[in-house]
């Protein structure tokens, strides 16, 4: 009873979604908003049982459960919020896109919650094969997810990329869990790391913690596994895009925390210095490639490659292990406001236009056109870039600053460097939307309205990045 | 078997023909297939290891791998034929809508 | 030599030759066949490696279902004729960059596994009867054994979201 208590946020989600899937059999088509509803309500339910398992946690103790196959404890509570939040996000911006765009499904939300399920697992994992099943249980709902919008050619070709390259990175990763097991003789992480800790790593593990980090590095689209990213991202439909680049990053670094920075990982030199040559050449690449787009969409998928860099230096960031997780959480959960905010603005573009057009023409004038969303974006444009008090500035002094205090002084140096890069394009998007006019989209002006649920996400994302960003402290209390 | 070293040597030939194949091939059902044989040279180095340490939990895990194989084969496959619908090809080059 | 390693030695030449065919060959029914025959020569090597439960498996659902799905494909959508094009790439530098690539990686594993494996196999016979792998499927991976239920479900429904004629 116990054991099922540690895992009752994931659980919700499972044992909901899969009654949910027969539920939505009695529901008409023109009605399936009520579906959306149903899985919000859901995501409540296990966003109150996450914050429970906080609450009853508080001394932070690292709980097993399931023959050590999960634990829970500060790290995991606190990535089963987050996911949660994202969830009902999205699902607050699907009620018009889905509509509009014509895949308001009852499958789509049943699959969401499934693959918001495995990304909750994947934060509660203790051992190599729970990492191994809740990778699969996020990512098979999400291929399926990115060609929705089918028949629709360029949905379909992304979600074909995806699945392929998916598949390729899982063989990765299957293949480093059986030369890590090869070397230790065991899939749990915590006896590995004990291992670990207690003489030299065996090559074997090196080598097979290498490959995982190689699928892994599909997974969070680090520079050069991310060639999928751009296309992937931008052929999805807007409100599943959104969903993968707030909550498959953090699922992915959920993984690469518990293997890599609060596992076995974190104890072999030649690893750690792998993670920060990849974290270095995510930033460089993500940002100078985002410089070139034109489509705004594009640019939030490279934008997205280039923060999977930030992030990866805090995993990088060893001295400290315990701040640079906190760090990385953070940054995960100011990301996922501050993408939300702009993939909100994203899918109100997108229905407003129905089609999935996001030329930086299509954002000249907005401010004129539609002030709300224009600040929306500006403000979530900022936080990108990192501008003080916003979420985003907080987030990275906390990675740099974990990066420093490990000697990594030269990365945190390229962030601030690549940062200042990133502002270039983000702020070209601002300067089309407020000092621009717009000669073309004078008339029709009444679809340029927003509608109440995203107005609703896209406020409270924006509150929560001026939250994050100016009381810091709120978020970093839960650690302590 | 006294000795597993020539079956992980095997297992390595094996991932590593598959990896070739993902990079080099571009059809989508030859891509795929040539991702099963990286899973199978996974599994075998499992049950080696498995052997090696003296205990079941390589071997468990080949049955997790295969059972997300059946499932990413399901949604792989049904993929592929969605898109046949669509554009009466598999070939992955020809997916150029998306380039640039 | 032993009978054993002699078998072994056989068997894993099958397993290459056919990989090698998978990697060449210009059909996808024949590809598909190479494959087969693959996972059959691997089954093989699970029994000599005192995994019978694991080969009975690896030829039921890998060689059987799985395998089969994929023919069925390849014939649905008559597909098994390649481009001719397949096996050339668009990009020049790609094919000499994946086969360096593909003989680093095979250099790095080889080298690795040898020089680290002690070599010899653990003294005692483990248990690797359906029984004992049943047991330990129900007791100590139970978790991920339930996860990879909801899985399935969740790929039947996936793959019927995306074949439905709507």
């Amino acid at each position: 009873m116990q054991d099922l208590m540690l895992i009752l946020p994931p659980l919700i989600v499972f044992l909901g979604a899969t009654a949910l899937l027969l539920v939505d059999l009695k529901i008409a088509d023109d009605r399936k908003e009520t579906v959306a509803w149903i899985a919000m309500f859901l995501l409540v339910g296990a966003l109150i049982a996450a914050v429970m398992l906080l609450y009853f946690n508080r001394t932070g103790d690292v709980l097993y459960g399931f023959s050590n196959m999960i634990l829970t404890d500060r790290y995991a509570a606190l990535l089963d919020i987050v996911f949660a939040l994202i969830g009902i996000g999205v699902f607050l911006l699907t009620l018009r896109y889905n509509r509009v765009h014509q895949i308001m499904r009852g499958e789509f939300f049943v699959l969401t919650l499934f693959s918001i399920g495995g990304m909750m697992l994947m934060a509660h994992a203790a051992n190599l094969v729970t990492i191994f099943v809740a990778l699969e249980m996020f990512s098979i709902p999400l291929y399926v997810l990115c060609g929705v919008a089918r028949p629709r050619l360029d949905s379909e070709e992304s979600s074909l990329k995806y699945f392929l390259l998916g598949a390729f990175a899982s063989g990765f990763l299957v293949y480093g869990i059986a030369l890590m097991y090869g070397a230790t003789g065991t899939l749990d992480i915590a006896t590995m790391l004990k291992q670990v800790e207690r003489g030299q790593a065996p090559l074997l593990l090196v080598i097979g913690a290498g490959l995982m980090l190689v699928g892994l590095g599909f997974k969070v689209a680090a520079v050069p596994f991310h060639m999928w990213t751009p296309d992937v991202y931008d052929g999805a439909p807007t409100t599943v895009t959104a969903f993968m680049t707030t909550a498959t990053k953090a699922a992915g670094f959920a993984a690469l925390v518990r293997v890599f920075l609060l596992g076995p990982g974190a104890f072999v030199g030649s690893l750690v210095s792998a993670i920060a040559i990849l974290a270095a050449l995510t930033m460089i690449f993500g940002n100078l490639f985002a410089l070139a787009q034109r489509s705004v969409k594009r640019m939030l998928a490279y934008s997205s490659i280039a923060h999977a860099g930030y992030l990866l230096a805090g995993i990088a960031s060893v001295a400290n292990i315990g701040q640079s997780a906190n760090a990385v959480i953070f940054y995960l959960a100011t990301y996922a406001a501050t993408s939300l905010a702009a993939f909100g603005v994203l899918s109100e573009i997108g229905s407003m236009n129905r089609d999935e057009d996001h030329g930086l023409e299509r954002y000249t004038g907005l401010a004129k056109r539609n002030p709300a969303l224009a600040w929306v974006m500006a403000l979530a444009l900022f936080s990108l870039m990192g501008m003080p008090l916003t979420a985003g500035f907080t987030g990275k002094y906390l990675l740099f600053q974990s990066a420093v205090s490990s000697g990594l002084n030269w990365l945190a140096l390229l962030g601030v460097i690549t940062s200042v890069i990133s502002a270039f394009y983000y702020l070209r998007v601002i300067v089309h939307m407020f000092m621009k006019e717009d000669a073309t989209v004078a008339a029709n002006n009444e679809q340029y309205y927003v509608s109440k649920p995203s107005l609703v996400m896209m406020t409270l994302a924006s509150v929560a990045v001026v939250a994050l960003g100016l009381l810091p402290t709120l978020l970093l209390n839960m650690f302590a | 078997m006294t000795s597993i070293e020539p079956v992980i040597l095997l297992s390595a030939v094996l991932f590593t023909i598959g990896a070739v194949g993902v990079l080099t091939r571009r059809n989508a059902l030859m891509i795929f297939m040539s991702v099963e044989l990286m899973l199978n040279a996974a599994n075998l180095a499992f049950v080696a290891f498995a052997q090696q340490w003296g205990n079941l939990d390589g071997q468990l895990f080949v049955f997790f791998v295969m059972a997300v194989a059946a499932a990413e084969v399901a949604v792989g496959l049904a993929l592929i034929v969605a898109i046949f619908r669509t554009k009466h090809s598999t070939d992955v080059d020809e997916l150029s809508q998306l380039r640039g | 030599m032993s009978v054993e390693f002699f078998l072994f030695l056989l068997v894993a030449a099958v397993a290459v030759v056919a990989a090698l065919g998978l990697l060449l060959s210009r059909n996808a029914i024949y590809a598909a066949m190479f494959l087969i025959l693959n996972m059959a020569s691997v089954a093989v090597i699970y029994l000599l490696l005192n995994a019978p439960f694991i080969a009975a498996v690896q030829v039921a659902v890998y060689a059987g279902a799985i395998m089969v799905l994929f023919v069925f494909v390849i014939m649905l959508l008559g597909a098994e004729k390649l481009n001719p094009a397949d096996t050339k790439l668009a990009l020049k530098w790609q094919r000499p960059l994946s086969i360096v690539l593909g003989m680093a990686l095979f250099l790095l594993l080889g080298a690795v596994i040898l020089t680290r494996l002690g070599g010899a196999v653990a003294a005692k016979m483990i248990d690797t009867s359906p029984l004992a792998i049943g047991k330990a499927l129900f007791t100590t991976y139970l978790l991920p054994f339930e996860v990879v239920s909801v899985l399935l479900l969740a790929a039947v429904v996936g793959a019927v979201v995306l074949t439905k004629k709507s």
